[in-house]
């Protein structure tokens, strides 16, 4: 019984960072679907928009969900401009180019973040800090659960969104096939911008949810990595699969952390990549019509 | 045909892919209500043309004008919503969406809800296949009903202008025959006017009104299409009606080209 509950209180732990990597990922995702561009940068604006939370909710006093909302709508509008002003002008150069060009932003996220809000670890005060739920005599974080919770809620919110609104349909097309698109009338850039924008959004409410569990910090970006991981795993075009691969990659871990020696957890998503890019390069969900441009 | 009247007119438009002329030069017109088609072999330039009049591609020279108004260099949204649809080779469905979805992306630019619903269903009238397929997505969809769902879908843009670039690519003589009398309803009982770009002279100049044939980015003939069909070089390479002569084999290798 100890034994049961010790795995289960890992599974839920390890599936709430899994969420988080998931929905990273999901900004990598979409991101790559519409542009064919891999955003090295979107750890580092879930960072962005962690801060921009801290100073909403700690430094000015807003209420915590106000302060959450308004940090997304923030970060978004900041992945609108990113995309409208910076990344429009290299779509078509070379992926070298594009690569180099988000690190770069990387770079330079992490310095600005570091002037505006210094180099310490900060946080806020959230109402799932440090509660408990019980589930059937197991004793879980609320932090943890709240991940889990809101995550689900936000791919439902999402699903809807991307089948059930006209705008919705019209990022899936555009994202399938840009000329046609511009055929029908769909103004593609703005379209465009509007998923860079999603994915920011999408970013910096994992930064937010994740605030209970871990402090924010400058550096807290490289998480991108591991949900870099999870976007392979799960086949690097598939929006259910970005969000399984995370949830497995994160199970993982924790996992990994517990039963093997010290420091195999860090190095854990990085196993998984290389296990998937030899096994199954495709993933777990692959699609099989190819995509036209 | 007076240039005043034309609802579009392309006046000498020169095209580039980089360094490559592809359109050296073409002058046509579409009138009001008429159906015009444009014959010529692979790589002659057809789908060059529809590209440069949709905005895809802008012209180094030349005007484009669709009622009175240059559009050439417009990108092609704006186009669109000048009125003029494209059913674009290859038909370039949306693979993933349902064949509905697609639909309903062709009238993106469109507020009138009632009339959107309204040409729907005057598209599932036209091709009742697709209301079968209508939850289905268009991937999975045979190439007759892509075709099919790549007119649709042009048509729900309310177009005053529509282009067709190849429908009978790749599809069976019968489907071919029920699509062009399809696109001849489309054109005479809504009032669309169509240009239409053909490799299949024989079913394009039934249907059109008026042809013009290109040959390496220039326009080479033109005519109405009934007289088109009694000249000697269309009978010949267009038609495959042969007369051998002496151009005939000379040209053997170009009249391959034709289906
Ligand atoms: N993307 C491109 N890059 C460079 N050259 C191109 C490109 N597309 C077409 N061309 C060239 O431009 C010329 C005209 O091509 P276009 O596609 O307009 O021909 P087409 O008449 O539509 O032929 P088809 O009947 O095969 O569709 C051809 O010589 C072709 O090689
Ligand atoms: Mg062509």
């Amino acid at each position: 019984m100890e034994d049961a509950a010790r795995l289960l209180q890992l599974v839920v732990n390890g599936a709430a960072s899994g969420c988080i990597y998931g929905l990273i990922a999901l900004g990598f995702v979409l991101i790559y679907k519409a542009t064919e561009m891999i955003n090295f940068a979107q750890g580092d604006i879930l960072m962005l928009g962690g801060f921009v939370a801290f100073t909403l909710i700690a430094t000015w006093g807003l209420n915590y969900w106000l302060g959450a909302f308004l940090a997304v709508v923030i970060t978004a509008a900041f992945g609108f401009a990113l995309d409208a002003l910076v990344l429009r002008r290299v779509i078509g150069q070379p992926q070298f180019a594009v690569v180099m060009l988000t690190l770069g932003l990387g770079f330079i996220f992490r310095a600005f973040a570091g002037i505006v809000w210094g180099y310490d670890s900060v946080g806020f005060e959230t109402p799932f800090t440090n509660r408990t739920v019980r589930l059937g005599g197991v004793v879980l974080g609320q932090d943890n659960v709240s991940i889990i919770v809101g995550t689900v809620i936000l791919c439902l919110v999402l699903y809807l969104f991307f089948n059930r609104t006209r705008l919705g349909i019209a990022m899936q097309a555009s994202s399938q096939n840009q000329l046609a698109a511009y055929y029908m009338g769909i103004p593609v850039r703005t379209i465009f911008s509007l998923i860079w924008a999603i994915s920011a959004g999408v970013a910096a409410v994992a930064g937010i949810l994740l605030s209970p569990v871990s402090m924010i910090d400058v550096n807290m970006g490289f998480l991108g990595i591991k949900a870099f991981a999870a976007a392979v795993l799960g086949g690097f075009g598939s929006i259910p699969g970005a969000l399984v691969g995370g949830v497995i990659v994160g199970i993982v871990e924790q996992l990994a952390g517990y039963y093997l020696p010290p420091g195999s957890q860090d190095v854990t998503s990085n196993v998984v990549l290389l296990a998937v890019l030899i096994l199954r390069p495709e993933g777990l969900f692959a699609q099989n019509i190819r995509k036209r441009v | 045909m007076s240039a005043t009247e034309a609802l579009l007119r392309v006046a000498n438009i020169e095209t580039y892919y980089g360094p490559i002329q592809a359109i050296r030069g073409v002058t046509l017109d579409v009138n009001q209500g008429q159906i015009v088609t444009v014959l010529g072999a692979n790589g002659a330039g057809k789908t060059t043309i529809l590209k440069t009049i949709s905005g895809v591609m802008d012209p180094e020279r030349g005007q484009v004008v669709f009622e009175g108004k240059n559009i050439a260099g417009m990108k092609p949204d704006r186009v669109m919503r000048e009125g003029i649809c494209h059913s674009p080779e290859g038909r370039e469905v949306f693979p993933f969406l349902t064949v509905h979805e697609n639909l309903v992306m062709g009238a993106y630019s469109r507020h009138d809800k009632d009339e959107v619903a309204h040409d729907l269903e005057a598209c599932f009238g036209y091709f009742p296949r697709l209301k079968e397929r209508a939850h289905q997505r268009a991937g999975l969809l045979s190439g007759g009903e892509q075709q099919m769902l790549a007119i649709s879908r042009a048509l729900m843009g309310k177009p005053k202008l529509l282009l067709l670039d190849e429908p009978s690519l790749g599809l069976s003589p019968i489907l071919v025959t029920q699509i062009f009398d399809i696109v001849k309803r489309i054109n005479r009982e809504r009032g669309v006017s169509i240009l239409l770009v053909e490799q299949n002279a024989h079913i394009a100049l039934k249907t059109a009104d008026y042809g013009y044939v290109i040959e390496v980015g220039r326009i080479v003939m033109e005519d109405e299409c009934v007289r088109l069909m009694e000249k000697d070089d269309i009978k010949e390479f267009y038609l495959g009606q042969k007369e051998a002569g002496v151009r005939g084999r000379r040209r053997w290798k170009r009249k391959k080209l034709w289906r």
